[in-house]
């Protein structure tokens, strides 16, 4: 273990995000066109998998869109601080259950003098507190969990993200605050400017079915939680975290206050998590426990890893890929199996989840760092081969 | 009296089924630092070999006593070769890639096998057969019985066992130079990879017995079992000091006697407000004050600093 | 950075490809110029509870293969039925996503799905495309309360059963003293809820309440707990993995009280897993037995012989196609719009009990009967209507 402390601290002296500065310059223009041109094809996007694969496919997208959120914002603990988050589900969940109890009737059988109709806030107003306390759950778990690394944060975080859902999955006493197992269902749809996305809207004669509607908000919330992470990326504080992955002791050394930076991070990836678990309370109309398993966590995990951590295009292929991929392998299973062999042989459910897992592991033999690892990690991965 | 007397040795057998499988996250750990997040699956591969053992040779018309010993000497083969294999596969391409990947590709080898085994024993749930008298013994009013004695004593004897294999024998030597530094033991004509294979292979043998026995505890298997085990157990390692033979011991026995102390208690001490539901909150309650204020876990090691 | 392109164009083939392939193989039967009905099934196929899906799609298939060989004739044309079985994994969000999948292949009908976590979220998208659902085994009281005219269920729900089962516990069994122990599910919560309510109305003491989960093995702490109360009678609000090794430890535990279950305890299954210690044990089924019911034994016997022994709820899945079909006859049409007034209307003997819906598609009169273990079987015991 003291090997592998040694070996850190003579390859990796240098925090390495000082050279990420160096990318800008003249592949900036040229990326800003590539991304006016997938703008593009995003929009058409609901439309083109309509058409082509039916409408089921426009709703996986959305959650795909959903689980990207997650994803990146599981990147900016995991991926840019370096910190092993089991457990991140759990603020989805608290982001969910804001906008489930404030947006539904529910409260009326707990309180029915205070709210004899539940309560109905705009959307709009409870996604900002949502974000709040999802970023405060996040400082909360991570001020005891400081002095803690590695595996053991993340059996800590794992802890926690279990302490949620059961919590969740209890309080419907003594006060029938969560109604407990059986979930929240009758949650308002979100509504922007009084138009509500759970009914089929036409726009300059195009008609947009509901899941189109909840496709372009979740794409602009995906797009804007991209862009927040980017900004952070670049920044002071995305270099000190980088820095913090790299060598706390160090990062340390430099005059970087880890403590509050890893809050930080706590805190922002959090409120992320608070962001999409709103929007899928919004989007699916009902809450449960179930919704919020370990199972969640680890496949947010998976999507970070798999993709590339610390590296925002990667993280998003993850996010697709794996939200993705399941509902393929349902589709094409039996399908396959039929062209190949004539008729069914395996079942095609139990093939599918193993096909899953073959999945899991071929990319990471393949491609350990990811499928699409941030530039400057891949140097010094291909820097770390020397050593060894 | 009677029954928090009960409630000790529940928590004690309890606890020792969750160290039996902590000692195989242990092990492995300790000289690779890797979770082996498979763990918990290859216990439950172990259960239903053993147990598909015994049906079919019970059904040859072998005694039971015969039939046991036999069954567990298959099934612990069987988990060996799984647990080479994975290591083979998943773990040793991966040995100098970045941390978290080989945590990836063991939740990959956790789903395969679980899909496996539902593929293999089907997805009903699996009884295992009553063979032997299963005497209840009472203790100042308390009972325990047969196997449930069989598992504290295996999980002791066990642990001593792999204490004495790891730090009285020419192997452990090895498996402590691997632990402390690869490139070192290789240069002092350590081989390796075989150190690391026999560890696997070791680790996963642990998991057999431990299967059987929950089986037998529980008297049942099923392709899900491995799940919340091996989550469980790996708890069980951290609380004790992951990598620590002792500690995962300790672990194991602490987290099964919080869990029954709490589920039989929390009631009464918070005045009824909080009930068994909250057992687990509990138990993650201590393993973090445990943790705040020994990162490292009751027994680990105070560096446990890898990258 | 040369690889990136490739990799999202072969993700993307991929995606194309699999999808278009996978739309083209439900087209075949319709080839004779027949009338192709679809029928969905959704029920977990995978995970934790996948032999309970597993059972739930046999008992649909069954009936759909019994109404094909039948040659069922509507709008003058012969009825080809086809299945569509989807696993939604006991996932609320997979649920939806199969829901909508299942829209989208224009299924006629859906008889799912299991769980009462799924079925409710999945009734909002069969009730915005007009699709009738017919739950055969979500419990939940809530499932019905959300205002589809779209759902349905062929089972006694958890105030129907919980209400049979808490005042039986107390006026036939002579329990005063009772410990309720639930898994805390949305069934198990459900069920036992209802239970203390009828057992405390009718005049028993509630002494004490544990929880355990749905994953659980080991309930020693719990049942000790409860053993220092001294209760009469243990009610169990859970499914028969917990219910069988709960039998044992119970036992072993030198606990003697009666100990009593629902419907998710009332199976094969827990005989088997529980060993010597199931008998004396209660529980419950909603509907008349089998054996009473015309044709409940033929199925059975059937069942068994092409699949595997009955789970549970494979013959309320049996029943629910039925309804479904016979809503169509009546109707004369297997467009969801023309046969769901008809549906509202069902008055079907079925299997399981006679059903008939109520306003909100609720099993009208819920009868439940209740079953001891006795040799090694389950006996029916009687039946009760709900009150």
């Amino acid at each position: 273990m003291l090997n592998a402390l040694k070996r850190l601290l003579l390859t990796r002296a240098l925090p390495s995000p000082v050279c990420g500065r160096g990318v800008g310059g003249e592949g900036k223009t040229r990326s800003v066109l590539m991304l006016c041109l997938l703008f593009g094809v995003v929009l058409m996007l609901p439309f083109v998998v309509d058409a082509l694969l039916g409408r089921g496919w426009v709703r996986i997208v959305d959650f795909a869109m959903l689980y990207i959120m997650l994803a990146l914002g599981l990147n900016i603990v995991v991926g840019y601080a370096g910190l092993l988050d089991l457990g991140y589900i759990a603020f989805f969940a608290v982001g969910a259950y804001c906008y489930a109890l404030t947006g539904s009737p529910h409260l009326a059988l707990a309180f029915p003098q205070l709210f004899p109709d539940g309560v109905h806030l705009s959307f709009w107003i409870v996604l900002p507190m949502a974000a709040v306390l999802a970023g405060g759950m996040g400082v909360l778990l991570g001020a005891p969990t400081l002095r803690l690394r590695g595996d053991y944060l993340a059996i800590v975080t794992l802890g926690f993200g279990e302490i949620i859902r059961i919590f969740m999955n209890n309080l419907n006493a003594p006060v029938n605050l969560t109604n407990g197992p059986q979930g929240i269902s009758r949650i308002d749809p979100i509504s922007i400017a009084g138009v509500s996305l759970n009914t089929t809207q036409t726009v300059f004669g195009i008609e947009l079915p509901s899941v189109h509607l909840y496709f372009y908000l979740f794409l602009g919330f995906a797009a804007l939680v991209a862009f927040v992470s980017h900004r952070l990326e670049k920044s002071r504080i995305g270099r000190a975290w980088m820095a913090i992955r790299e060598d706390e002791v160090a990062a340390s050394a430099m005059g970087i206050n880890t403590r509050n930076l890893k809050l930080l991070a706590f805190a922002m990836g959090a409120m992320f998590g608070g962001v999409s678990g709103t929007l899928f309370a919004g989007f699916q109309g009902f809450v449960s426990p179930e919704s919020f398993s370990l199972m969640e966590s680890i496949m947010v995990l998976c999507m970070v890893v798999l993709g590339g951590m610390g590296h925002i295009y990667g993280v998003i292929l993850g996010g697709l890929m794996l939200a993705l991929l399941p509902e393929i392998l349902r589709h094409s299973v039996v399908p396959l199996q039929q062209a190949m062999f004539g008729k069914v042989i395996i079942d095609p459910e139990s093939l599918r989840m193993l096909l899953f897992g073959i999945a899991l592991i071929a990319v990471m033999l393949y491609r350990p760092a990811g499928l699409w690892p941030s530039p400057v990690r891949r140097r010094e991965l291909a820097s770390d081969e020397v050593v060894p | 009296m009677e029954i928090f007397l009960q409630q000790i040795i529940n928590g004690l057998v309890q606890g020792s089924v969750y160290a039996l499988v902590a000692l195989g996250y242990t092990m492995v750990y300790g000289i690779l630092g890797l979770i082996n997040f498979a763990h918990g699956e290859v216990v439950m591969v172990g259960a239903m070999l053993a147990l598909s053992a015994l049906t079919a040779l019970i059904g040859w018309g072998l005694s039971p006593l015969l039939a046991l010993p036999i069954s567990l000497t298959l099934a612990m083969a069987g988990c060996m070769a799984l647990g080479y294999g994975i290591e083979r596969i998943a773990y040793r391409p991966l040995r100098h890639a970045p941390r978290l990947a080989p945590l990836i590709t063991a939740i990959g080898v956790s789903i395969l096998l679980q899909n496996l085994a539902m593929m293999i024993w089907g997805r009903g749930y699996r009884a295992f057969p009553q063979l032997i008298e299963n005497r209840p013994h009472l203790i100042g009013g308390a009972i325990i019985n047969d196997i449930q004695i069989i598992i504290v004593v295996l999980a002791i004897v066990l642990m001593a066992a792999l204490m004495v294999v790891v730090h009285r024998t020419r192997l452990g030597r090895a498996m402590r130079a691997v632990a402390e530094n690869q490139h070192a033991a290789q240069l002092m004509g350590v081989d390796v990879n075989r150190v690391i294979s026999i560890t696997f292979m070791i680790g996963s043998a642990l998991a057999a017995v431990a299967g059987l026995m929950v089986s037998a505890n529980y008297g049942l298997a099923h392709y899900y079992m491995g799940f919340l085990l091996g989550l469980k157990a790996f708890t069980a390692a951290v609380l004790g000091g992951i990598g620590n033979l002792r500690g995962a011991m300790l672990g194991g026995l602490l987290l099964g006697l919080i869990e029954s102390l709490g589920a039989g208690y929390i009631g009464d001490i918070t005045g009824g407000f909080m009930g068994s539901q909250y057992q687990d909150v509990f138990a993650f309650l201590v393993l973090i004050a445990v943790l705040v204020f020994r990162p490292s876990g009751l027994l680990g090691e105070q560096l446990a600093e890898r990258a | 950075m040369s690889t990136r392109p490739l990799f999202l164009l072969t993700i993307a083939g991929l995606i194309l490809m699999l999808s278009a392939c996978g739309k083209s193989a439900s087209d075949q039967a319709a080839a004779a110029g027949d009338l192709v009905v679809r029928i969905g099934s959704a029920a977990p196929l995978t995970g934790p509870q996948a032999h309970m899906g597993k059972d739930n799609e046999n008992g649909t298939r069954m009936a759909i293969d019994d109404a094909n060989a039948k040659g069922i004739v509507i709008g003058g044309k012969k009825v080809h039925f086809e299945l569509i079985s989807e696993d939604d994994q006991a996932d609320p969000k997979t649920a939806t996503i199969v829901a909508q999948k299942l829209v989208d292949e224009k299924v006629n009908g859906v008889i799912g799905h299991l769980n009462s976590g799924t079925t409710i979220p999945a009734a909002k998208i069969y009730s915005d495309s007009g699709i009738p659902q017919i739950s055969p085994s979500a419990t939940a009281v809530a499932y019905t309360n959300q205002g589809f005219k779209t759902a349905f269920r062929v089972m006694a729900n958890d105030a129907q059963q919980g209400d049979v089962l808490g005042t039986y516990a107390v006026k036939n069994l002579g329990a005063k003293r009772i410990a309720v122990i639930d898994d805390r599910t949305a069934y198990g919560q459900g069920l036992a809820d209802e239970f203390i309510k009828a057992a405390t109305a009718a005049g028993a003491e509630i002494v004490a309440h544990e929880y355990t989960s749905d994953k659980s093995v080991d309930f020693t702490a719990v049942l000790t707990a409860v053993k220092g109360k001294q209760p009469d009678l243990l009610f169990f609000g859970g499914m028969d993995a917990q219910g069988g090794p709960m039998a044992r430890q119970l036992k072993a535990l030198a606990l003697n009280a009666k100990f009593m279950m629902g419907d998710g305890g009332r199976t094969p299954e827990f005989i088997k897993l529980a060993g010597d210690a199931a008998t004396g044990v209660y529980g419950s089924l909603p509907g008349v037995p089998l054996d009473k019911m015309p044709g409940g034994k033929a199925f059975e016997t059937r069942f068994v012989a092409k699949y595997q022994p009955i789970q549970l709820y494979a013959p309320y899945c049996y029943d629910a196609v039925n309804v479904m079909i016979a809503a169509m006859q009546k109707a004369d049409s297997a467009d969801p719009a023309k046969y769901l007034p008809m549906l509202v209307n069902t008055s079907y003997d079925g299997i399981t009990a006679k059903i008939q819906f109520d306003a909100k598609g609720d099993l009208k009169g819920g009868t439940v009967t209740l079953y001891q273990v006795q040799k090694g079987q389950w006996q029916a015991l009687e039946t009760v209507g709900a009150h």
